[in-house]
């Protein structure tokens, strides 16, 4: 099985956002809710929330969810 | 009744008097809230959205303890149901997808075409880059990282390699994220650095 190239030029993308510390899955759940709060709000990131928008770029499953939150909090500020 | 994040943690704490009040209330957020979020699934029906608010409320319920009040308490619930409909939703679409087809022998370095919309020096750049690469994970990686990796790159979700492999989401980031960044330093060791590979590869 080969990889595509979209799939090779994922990876070079992950490997190019890599850093040594970042947070889990875990992490993100415990403070994607404030994260969300903060950028529906138009309020600054915090420095220990940059973890989480990092995270968000690297983890499909988590950009997944973060994306139905936002659409959750959308409508309800409508 | 209308609670902020005190009374709900205070109402759904063990043998308070409302706790079933406040676990009706929940429920019944939780319900909107995924209706709100799974709107555009159209294989997500009322019953899958109703057993997705009753694993989330056990799940939020064991970790009550660990709201630290940074946000409301509804929107951090919610989160929580949305991962766990969410991972139920992809196992569902991903149960019958064997992780060996998905990774079996990688044809790494020789799977890029060549593109004629670039130039011969980026290709020569991106297939020096590529043979590198080819290097590092079948030198650096373990066979599980590489599997892993590979698996994720086509789009399995990470619930899924773990019930593979018999680990959990969060092992499977880990062991990815070293897996990235035992190729990140093997390319730097090469003299490749980020900003040749985002030059070389962009789409």
């Amino acid at each position: 099985m080969s990889l595509s190239t979209h799939e090779i030029n994922k990876l070079m993308q992950l490997i190019g956002l890599t850093k040594d510390d970042e947070i889990d899955c875990e992490q993100c759940l415990s403070l994607v809710a404030e994260f969300a709060e903060r950028e529906l709000a138009g309020k600054s990131i915090p420095d220990g929330l940059k973890a989480v928008a990092h995270h968000l770029t690297l983890c499909a499953e988590c950009h997944e969810e973060y994306q139905a939150l936002q659409r959750v909090l959308k409508d309800l500020k409508e | 009744m209308s609670r902020n994040n005190e009374t709900w943690l205070m109402h759904l704490g063990k043998g308070h008097p409302d706790q079933q009040a406040a676990l009706s209330a929940l429920r019944a957020e939780l319900l909107r809230s995924l209706r709100r979020a799974f709107w555009k699934w159209g294989l997500v029906d009322e019953a899958f959205l109703e057993d997705a608010v009753q694993d989330g409320l056990v799940r939020i319920l064991d970790r009550l303890q660990q709201f630290e009040g940074r946000s409301r308490f509804l929107t951090w619930a919610t989160a929580i149901a949305i991962r766990v409909a969410m991972t139920e939703l992809r196992r569902r679409r991903w149960q019958d997808v064997s992780l060996d087809t998905l990774s079996e022998d990688p044809h790494f370095a020789q799977a890029w075409a060549s593109d004629e919309e670039i130039g011969p020096a980026v290709q020569w750049e991106q297939q020096a880059i590529l043979d590198t690469l080819h290097d590092v994970m079948q030198n650096e990686l373990t066979d599980k990282q590489r599997t892993a990796l590979v698996a994720e790159l086509k789009g399995m979700p990470q619930e899924e390699i773990a019930r593979h492999i018999g680990s959990n989401r969060n092992a499977v980031y880990k062991l990815t994220h070293d897996a990235r960044k035992r190729l990140k330093r093997g390319l730097e060791a090469a003299g490749y650095v980020a900003a040749d590979i985002h030059a070389a590869f962009v789409e």
